[in-house]
């Protein structure tokens, strides 16, 4: 359990961020529910729940998610559950129970880049931009591939382009972290193929998805779409599953996810 | 620190350091229903209702709760002794320490979702864990409390 000797409620992001950076055990607070399994001894714990924060908006163009919009409410956003074929809405629905969905947040969800994460995963292949409160705007993709830097996440930000989607995760048990997550998307002829808890934080199969570009749509061509991920990506061993293991069921979750997006109308 | 709450339909103001999870400040102030079954945030024993939701009172800082309305099974004794009749018909408890928490996740999903089917009721009710028994009997008492029994 963590512990915190001041607690701040700042009105701006800006003034959040200035006590975030003023001591190196100063934290942001998301939901706490990760946080509370470390044992982190917090200066001046930053609560957000001032910034108006917690939404996530339809626009024409754009779905935007703010940093302390909860797990649950992605899970029950009316639009989400058709937008993206309802992949965020199966993505987080595994994540232990409702209760703990009503607690965790996206900003802590993203920002952490844990590797087992699921909304990561369907964030990535859905094309997702994040903004940071010093960073600015970065494609999720950037974000992960940067060195940590200590930062506020702000929002997400999912374009609404028509593309379609899919998501599938395996787990030893029902609600325990996945040992495997993959999510698809299509938009036109342009695949996004993310695979993460590899046990690493999702990253995509780029050549992949450049062969479904070309076209692979017969079942020897899924295949090899399926072998090609599981072989450019790189898997490693946990207590939930050995990297051999891993690799192997990447090619049946993407071959999965690939044939529920082509079967998408 | 000062946090000004309504507890059971009371309004409360809590005295607690900014650290304090909600469990404990709401075990402290005598709602001995409220328990934590796990250190991981996984068990659901510790559920309350925030503004209504079911919430893990033992992921939530304390301080969160300035301005909302807290329930706990004592604030329900009713709607939760007629589903807990049924449960005890179904002879589904067996230690009964997970049951405040399950009750207030069943209570919960009966106002939010409408005619779930099997595998809705398994979704809502994933984070309620049970060390005794094999949920059996705890399905059987759900499906008749929510009118959807075959
Ligand atoms: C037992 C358990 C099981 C889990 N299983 C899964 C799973 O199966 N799949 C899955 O995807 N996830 C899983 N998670 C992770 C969970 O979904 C959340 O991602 C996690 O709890 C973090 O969200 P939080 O709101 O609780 O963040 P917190 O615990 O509050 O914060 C986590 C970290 O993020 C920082 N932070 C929080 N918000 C911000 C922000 N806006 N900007 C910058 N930094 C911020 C905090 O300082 C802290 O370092 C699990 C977590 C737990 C505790
Ligand atoms: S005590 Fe186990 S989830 Fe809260
Ligand atoms: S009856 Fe004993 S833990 Fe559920």
């Amino acid at each position: 359990m963590y512990t915190i000797a001041g607690l701040a409620q700042p009105d701006t992001l800006e003034e959040a961020y200035r006590i975030l950076l003023h001591r190196r055990t100063n934290a942001i607070l998301g939901g706490c529910a990760y946080l509370r399994l470390g044992r982190r001894k917090i200066g001046t714990a930053i609560d957000l729940s001032k910034l108006s924060l917690n939404y996530i908006i339809e626009t024409e163009a754009r779905v935007e998610i703010g940093a302390m919009a909860t797990l649950r409410e992605i899970e029950t956003h009316p639009a989400l559950r058709s937008l993206y074929d309802g992949m965020l809405t199966k993505a987080v629905g595994n994540i232990i129970g409702v209760q703990f969905r009503n607690v965790a947040t996206v900003g802590g969800s993203v920002f952490s880049r844990y590797g087992f994460s699921d909304l990561i995963t369907a964030l990535l292949a859905l094309d997702s931009e994040v903004e940071l409160y010093k960073q600015g705007w970065l494609a999720l993709t950037d974000f992960l591939a940067r060195p940590f830097e200590r930062d506020i996440l702000v929002r997400i930000s999912i374009k609404k382009d028509g593309r379609r989607a899919a998501y599938h995760s395996l787990r030893n048990s029902a609600s325990d972290y996945p040992l495997l997550n993959v999510a698809v998307s299509r938009h036109d002829d342009a695949w996004r193929i993310a695979v993460g808890a590899r046990p690493n934080v999702a990253v995509l199969a780029p050549q992949a998805a450049a062969q479904l570009a070309a076209g692979a749509g017969s079942p020897e061509g899924i295949a090899a779409v399926a072998r090609a991920a599981a072989s450019e990506l790189t898997f490693g061993s946990n207590m939930r599953a050995s990297a051999s293991y891993r690799q192997a069921m990447c090619q049946v979750l993407v071959k999965r996810a690939v044939l529920e997006v082509l079967s998408c109308r | 620190m000062q946090i000004e709450c309504v507890i059971n339909d009371q309004k409360t103001v809590l005295e607690a350091n900014a650290g304090e999870l909600l469990a404990d400040t709401l075990r402290a102030r005598g709602l001995l229903s409220v328990r934590k079954g796990c250190d991981t945030a996984c068990c659901g024993l510790c559920t309350v209702w925030i503004d209504g939701k079911p919430t893990l009172s033992c992921a939530v800082p304390v301080f969160r709760a300035q301005g909302k309305h807290i329930t706990t099974i004592e604030g329900v004794s009713e709607e939760a002794a007629a589903f807990a009749r049924l449960l005890a018909a179904e002879g589904a408890e067996q230690c009964g320490f997970c049951s405040p928490g399950f009750i207030m996740t069943v209570l919960a999903m009966k106002r939010e979702l409408k005619n779930p089917t099997e595998a809705d009721i398994v979704h809502y009710l994933t984070g309620n864990l049970c060390r005794c028994t094999g949920y059996m009997g705890q399905m059987r008492a759900v499906k008749k409390y929510l009118g959807v029994a075959s």
